[in-house]
């Protein structure tokens, strides 16, 4: 009835037993705050079920925080086990536990913390900056975002039912078979990416198809500000890379469930071909997640350096060239593997080719700086952290593009200092400069500056502390994923100060959420009236903060880039007088309950309870069924009624 | 005259073709996606069906003649979704009802004989767990069958959608992705009955 469920599921140690209690303490604190609030019909009413963009784009980011929130806890874990497990001391945590550890922080921080961030901060901005009412399948896109957090759900419920994977973050078959991960980790793992894997790829459609079909009059490719081109060339790397992702996926599942042979080390199966489909899949996913942050970049650096950006043509035909090349360089992540010189030579260099694109763009944002009237505004901190960083990590990696060279650091400590210098000073940083400055439009007022600074300077100076060791121990010879290491190989020192590192950040976390709650409470000193607080140049900042509902009144004009900044210098507004109807789509349920039976069907496989499988697919499919019925999915608004709000907002 | 503005119905419906236009691009590039989900099970295969473990080969299972039948029961249908679309946008119900219900009946045919093949191979003892080789070929295979079925679901809910509500724009639109479903789904098995069928039978 139960498949392999049974009580002992629960019982997983003193450390994971602490996890659970503090997560069901937080789920009761919230549960009871809103209780006494009396705030569940309006968060559903008002959230859940809302197809608005903004609001969506609000809910990924909230859950992509509580994420970093665990993925960090993560990272302390295992670099305080790694602090003092030298010699006869061996620390916390088993090993078993510190691969479920590293495995679930890779996992958390990649598809639930980064895809998060990005598909929010694409659901809040984009629509407003090509001057569109909403995305081209509102409905679409919150079905992707419910599968998102079914996803978020299954990983955290193997904290508390089973365990987690401790295969690694993309569980490398053999080790990841059944012979050799016979419990239900590995099956967690699988599950929870299909499930955000499929939300993701909806996402993509969507935002393709909203780009190309959804602009405002005028605003022909070379017109669209670059945060949307590099959404349009991330999107397009979703498309083509997710589905490799779904099929991978699906066939270690096969594996593992019906018994075939894909992966697995005998019976005719071939792991090595695993391990170049998810690179087929995992080199993109690093572009999919730089290039709208490199987007984000180009918004901040011309807004702060109040210019125009320097080289847009050469900046868009960077974007594109990463977009290709990106699918052409996936087996640098496995010189190792043996295909021959030949082979390795071609991927070395269209690696280093890869640099030439994002030297281009390093250089155009350096270009657009000089001579600019600079703000030193928290993104603008953000963007230069990154310059810093993301050449740093950047050089490593062209080092790293020498397959001989690789042959030395592959699977070390240098190879993760690497990526992260490239994901957390590339990525991350983007995203919060992104957060940091659009911030205002969503809600209204501006976050508190001196606490943003504080934040940015944790950051970056505990990111260099944490990563910096690394680079050296992994020239030292320390590999990844370990958790014990003998003491006469004078490792421990550096162990210590990335541990150090890790506190910084966390310190810098602290600031973040601090900078959050007293620029809530001291929102009424920080309001933004004018809709345009950092004498923005894109459609975004042409409307008051927060955007009302149906985001533009009248559909704007596009007559050249920096569509906005070119109005301001003519003294040109929009024209608010010719007002129309606006159609927008009613409030729906369906998305959560289809997610609810992705994550029953998944829950149910990973257990092998099969009846509870059957009915999360029937279940999926009915559900869509019934939603192809609905007749009057939307409602309208009438031009008087528009006339008339806007009247009131002047 | 293009400058007088149309009355807002017309708008209206001038939004609406726009977005049915938006819909039908959008699966365009579902497809897509569809094609390289395929692309990587048919790379799978292409890697794996060497792969035999001491068990047999493609040239020992597969039936050219069976496959054929197969092959030409799943163009026909493909034909006939054709028809049946010309028939939806002549707003013609009865024909609409008739060519669907061929492919219909096409789909079932091609199914049944894919489900009996499986099922022969599976008691002969040749399952997805012999070989790598037949781990591939049941999931490339067992992938556009899903597909199929799925595509004959949808059949049916429009078929009685058509019956309950007429042909309306959004019908017709609806009947538009689907037949472009079901040609792509031919494309896809041409694939499947070249490299897996005709290449295999050659080894």
């Amino acid at each position: 009835m139960l498949g392999k469920l049974s009580w002992q599921a629960l019982n997983n140690g003193p450390i994971v037993l602490g996890g659970d209690i503090s997560m069901l303490l937080a789920g009761v604190a919230v549960v009871a705050a809103l209780t006494y609030t009396k705030r569940w019909k309006w968060l559903w009413k008002e959230w859940l079920t809302s197809l608005d963009p903004k609001k969506i784009g609000v809910m990924y980011v909230a859950v992509a925080i509580v994420m970093l929130l665990r993925g960090l806890v993560d990272a302390g874990m295992m670099r305080a086990q790694q602090a003092v497990s030298v010699g006869s001391s061996h620390g916390f945590l088993t090993a078993d536990h510190f691969q479920q550890v590293f495995s679930a922080h890779g996992t958390i921080m990649i598809f639930f913390v980064a895809m998060g961030l990005m598909f929010g901060l694409i659901n809040l901005v984009m629509p407003l900056q090509i001057g569109a009412r909403d995305v081209a399948f509102p409905f679409m896109n919150s079905v992707s975002f419910w599968l998102f957090a079914s996803g978020m759900l299954l990983i955290n419920l193997s904290l508390v039912v089973g365990q987690f994977s401790a295969a690694g973050w993309l569980a490398y078959p053999p080790l990841s078979e059944i012979a050799y991960s016979p419990g239900v980790g590995v099956d967690y793992w699988i599950w929870a990416l299909q499930i955000a894997g499929v939300g993701s790829l909806l996402s993509g459609i969507n935002f393709i198809v909203t780009i190309l079909r959804m602009r405002a009059p005028g605003m022909n490719l070379m017109k669209m500000p670059l945060f949307t081109w590099s959404v349009l060339c991330s999107m397009v790397l979703v498309i083509f890379a997710f589905p490799i992702l779904t099929a991978t996926l699906a066939m270690l599942s096969l594996d593992r469930t019906l018994g075939m042979h894909f992966f697995t080390a005998g019976g005719g199966g071939n792991a090595m071909m695993y391990v170049n489909l998810i690179w087929a899949w995992g080199h993109p996913e690093v572009y999919i997640l730089v290039l709208p942050a490199v987007g984000v970049y180009s918004e901040v650096v011309s807004t702060f350096s109040r210019k125009r950006l320097f080289g847009y043509a050469s900046m868009v035909w960077a974007l594109i060239a990463i977009t290709f090349l990106s699918y052409v360089v996936w087996l640098h992540h496995f010189f190792t593997m043996g295909a021959g010189g030949d082979v390795n030579a071609f991927f070395g260099i269209m690696t280093m080719v890869i640099a030439i694109p994002t030297g281009v763009k390093i250089f155009n944002w350096l270009f657009t700086m000089y001579r600019g009237r600079i703000k030193f505004a928290t993104p603008m901190l953000w963007f230069m952290g990154f310059v810093v960083t993301f050449t740093i990590g950047g050089m490593a990696g062209v080092m790293m593009a020498v397959p001989a060279i690789d042959f030395q650091v592959h699977n070390s400590l240098f190879l993760v200092a690497h990526f992260h210098t490239m994901i957390i000073g590339g990525v991350v940083f983007g995203f919060f400069a992104g957060l940091t400055y659009w911030f205002p439009k969503i809600f209204g007022f501006t976050l508190n500056e001196r606490l943003g600074r504080y934040a940015f300077w944790c950051w970056f100076i505990g990111f260099l502390l944490a990563f910096v060791p690394l680079y050296i121990l992994g020239l030292m010879g320390a590999t990844r994923r370990m958790d014990h290491y003998d003491a006469s190989l004078g490792w421990q020192g550096l162990f210590i100060v990335a541990a150090i590192g890790v506190a910084v950040i966390f310190l810098g976390v602290g600031f973040q959420l601090l900078q959050l709650a007293v620029s809530i409470k001291r929102r009424h000193e920080n309001r933004d009236l004018t809709g345009d607080p950092w004498n923005g140049r894109t459609l975004e900042w042409s409307i008051g903060s927060p955007p009302p509902f149906y985001n533009f009144a009248v559909t704007p004009q596009v007559h050249e880039r920096d569509a906005f900044w070119a109005m301001k210098q003519a003294k040109a507004s929009i024209p608010q007088t010719e007002y129309e109807d606006i159609h927008l789509p009613k409030n729906t349920a369906m998305g959560i309950f289809i997610a609810a039976s992705a994550f029953a069907a998944g829950f149910a496989i990973i257990w092998h309870i099969w009846w509870l499988a059957a009915l999360g697919l029937i279940g999926i499919v009915t559900l869509i069924i019934v939603r192809s019925t609905a007749e009057h999915p939307e409602y309208t608004i009438s031009a008087e009624k528009v006339a008339q709000m806007e009247a009131e907002k002047a | 005259m293009s400058e007088v503005l149309a009355p807002p119905e017309v708008q209206h419906l001038n939004q609406r073709q726009e977005a049915d236009a938006k819909t039908v691009f959008g699966f365009w590039v579902y497809l897509m996606t569809d094609c390289v989900l395929f692309a990587s099970l048919f790379a799978a295969f292409a890697v794996l069906r060497g792969n035999t473990f001491g068990g047999p080969a493609g040239n020992e299972l597969f039936s050219l003649p069976f496959v054929l039948i197969e092959t030409l029961a799943l163009l026909t249908s493909s034909f006939t979704a054709g028809l049946g679309l010309l028939a939806a946008r002549r707003r013609d119900r009865n024909q609409v009802f008739l060519w669907f219900g061929i492919t219909m009946l096409l789909g079932f045919f091609f199914l049944s004989l894919e489900i009996s093949e499986f099922h022969k191979l599976y008691v002969e003892g040749n399952s997805w767990r012999r070989s790598g080789f037949l781990s591939a070929f049941f999931t490339l295979v067992g992938t556009h069958g899903a597909h199929i079925t799925a595509g004959l679901i949808w059949m049916a809910v429009m078929m009685a959608r058509v019956a309950r509500q007429g042909l309306g724009s959004v019908t017709i639109k609806r009947l538009t992705m689907l037949s472009l479903f079901w040609h792509f789904l031919d494309i896809i098995w041409i694939f499947i009955f070249t490299i897996v069928y005709l290449m295999g039978a050659g080894i």
